[in-house]
């Protein structure tokens, strides 16, 4: 079975139960190299998305995802709120009027995703941002599909690139957003918008492990 | 935590209350999404100066609503950037058919809700430009960071680009004003005390009772150095030594000056600050033509002081001295 609407609701409704489980989890990585909200400004915008699911489930999946990206830009604030925002934003531009996903699907619209997040915030590769997280995911999901793997395999593949791309800013200098004005004593630190994009994307790959 | 407050979740809002309750002949208050706006907009020929940032720097910028000012002010919660639906709304209620001039502090946070903002606006045709301040000396290196901080400079920027809106410049010579007043304006501030943002309840650095930190910003974020507490005089030098440096400053410049209170510290004392600030001046031959003394862009109830230095031409100087009245400055009406 290919992704279908109610599974990206189902995906959507655990992100927010895994962002209200890790919300103190985020905020102590953001105390350590930035302002200590992230995990606040994330469980905020899920939770204010949650209240309005249900008027939206029964739509395409592209409106439940823009409608998610709205949500996230007007309530999350900080640099979180536009590029979360922007990722469901771009997510929803892409599978607009659609009622199930292909892998196909779900790559054109993870990489619009992520350009998106990158055309807003400016960062690159390295930079010990959100970045680090979802562009080695995303090109371990082309990979596994390339490769002949199922729709949820390639996912399981996609999650576990995400992780090892967070857990590789531990060492890195942040060269954007609140951390980077501390230099080289951001180093030794995980970056928290990388973590909750790991959390995120573990999220589709748990709810979907079926898809084929 | 000792705070004059109601509910820590509440202080943004019914601060706006009072503030509407208080100046009605002045400026307006919209709730959800929250904005400041001039009473008396939208002022039809006239290009649209709004700004914004996280509140907790009163009286930037809800204070500086007004004639010959900003024309909307749209404040997140204590230190956090407004978001996008904020500017867009204020936007519209205050466009006068002119245009929409931004002044963004340079924060990424700020940076990408203003941006966004920008993005849904031009989609709905409105012409937009934006101003981006970011004048923090103690940021050295921007190459490798997001660059400097945007922190007293903006306070001169708002006065000044007000007053050239008020006056009938078009927006595309306002912004190229505006990139002006951001290229020659440095500041740089020092903290006595931590703060404490109300919904945290807890000081964000601590600071000991015979330390300061030097090169701090506007969110309570660490300093470029934390060292044993000195006197007025030598804490000033140590201000004004990386301002006028890197600009740099030089002989016969004339500036504008402002030295300005963080929260907590008195009047007294910023005159202390002044004092030695136009001494040094006048070492130097730089002439403060104009000054601010007082408490304009803070950190909540922070000890502390930053002080900000405006190589000024006489366009400025015209546009600083044009009438102006709103909560905060008020000074020819």
């Amino acid at each position: 079975m290919p992704v279908m609407r109610d599974d990206v609701v189902a995906w959507l409704e655990r992100c927010a139960a895994v962002l209200e489980e890790n919300r103190d989890y985020l905020t102590q990585l953001d105390a350590a190299i930035g302002d200590a909200d992230h995990g606040a400004n994330m469980d905020r915008g899920f939770k204010a998305f949650m209240a309005k699911l249900p008027s939206v489930a029964d739509k395409d999946i592209g409106t439940i995802l823009k409608t998610l990206g709205m949500t996230l830009v007007a309530t999350v604030g900080g640099a979180g709120g536009p590029l979360y925002g922007t990722f469901f934003l771009q997510l929803g531009v892409k599978t607009a009027n659609k009622l199930m996903l292909t892998p196909e699907d779900w790559t054109e619209a993870l990489e619009a995703g992520i350009n998106g997040v990158i055309a807003r915030g400016q960062a690159r590769p390295g930079d010990k941002t959100m970045v680090d997280a979802l562009l080695p995911a995303l090109e371990a999901f082309k990979e596994a599909i390339r490769n002949g793997d199922s729709f949820g395999k390639a996912l399981q593949r996609m999650a576990e690139a995400a992780e090892q791309g967070m857990k590789a800013t531990i060492p890195m200098v942040a060269r954007k957003g609140r951390a980077s004005y501390l230099g080289e004593r951001s180093a030794g630190h995980q970056d928290p918008g990388a973590t909750s994009s790991y959390l995120i994307l573990k999220a589709a790959a748990d709810t979907w492990a079926n898809a084929t | 935590m000792k705070k004059l407050i109601n509910d820590p979740m509440n202080v943004v809002p019914e601060a706006l209350e009072g503030m509407a309750k208080a100046h009605p002949d002045l400026i307006k208050v919209h709730f959800n999404p929250n904005f400041v706006y001039r009473a008396d907009a939208p002022r039809p020929g006239k290009v649209a100066v709004i700004s914004g940032g996280g509140s907790g720097h009163e009286p930037m910028h809800v204070g500086f609503v007004g004639y010959g000012m900003l024309d909307a002010a749209c404040p997140g919660a204590v230190f956090t950037s407004p978001t996008p639906d904020q500017m867009y709304e204020a936007a519209k209620t205050v466009h006068g058919g002119a245009g929409i001039l931004m002044i963004v502090k340079n924060y990424a946070g700020d940076v990408m809700n203003f941006d966004m903002a920008a993005d849904l606006l031009r989609g709905e045709g409105f012409q937009v430009e934006s101003v981006l301040i970011a004048d923090d000396v103690a940021v050295e290196s921007s190459l490798y960071s997001q660059g400097r901080r945007g922190t007293g400079t903006t306070v001169l920027a708002e006065k000044i680009l007000g007053a050239a809106a008020e006056r009938g410049y078009d927006l595309q010579r306002l912004a190229a004003l505006g990139r002006r007043v951001a290229e020659n304006g440095r500041s740089m501030g020092m903290a006595l005390t931590s703060c404490t943002v109300p919904h945290v309840g807890k000081p964000t650095f601590e600071l000991g009772e015979d330390e300061m930190e030097i090169g701090i910003g506007i969110h309570g974020e660490p300093g470029r150095y934390r060292e044993p507490l000195k006197k007025a005089d030598e804490i000033v030098e140590r201000l004004m030594e990386p301002i006028l440096k890197d600009l740099p400053f030089k002989a016969g410049d004339r500036v504008i000056c402002m030295v300005n209170s963080m929260g907590g510290t008195p009047l007294s004392e910023l005159y202390i600050v002044y004092r030695k600030v136009a001494e040094i001046c006048e070492k130097s031959g730089i002439q403060i033509v104009r000054n601010l003394v007082g408490a304009y862009i803070t950190s909540l109830e922070m000890a502390g002081t930053s002080i900000t230095l405006l190589r000024a031409d006489d366009e400025m100087l015209e546009l600083w001295d044009h009438p102006v009245k709103t909560p905060a400055l008020r000074w020819g009406m």
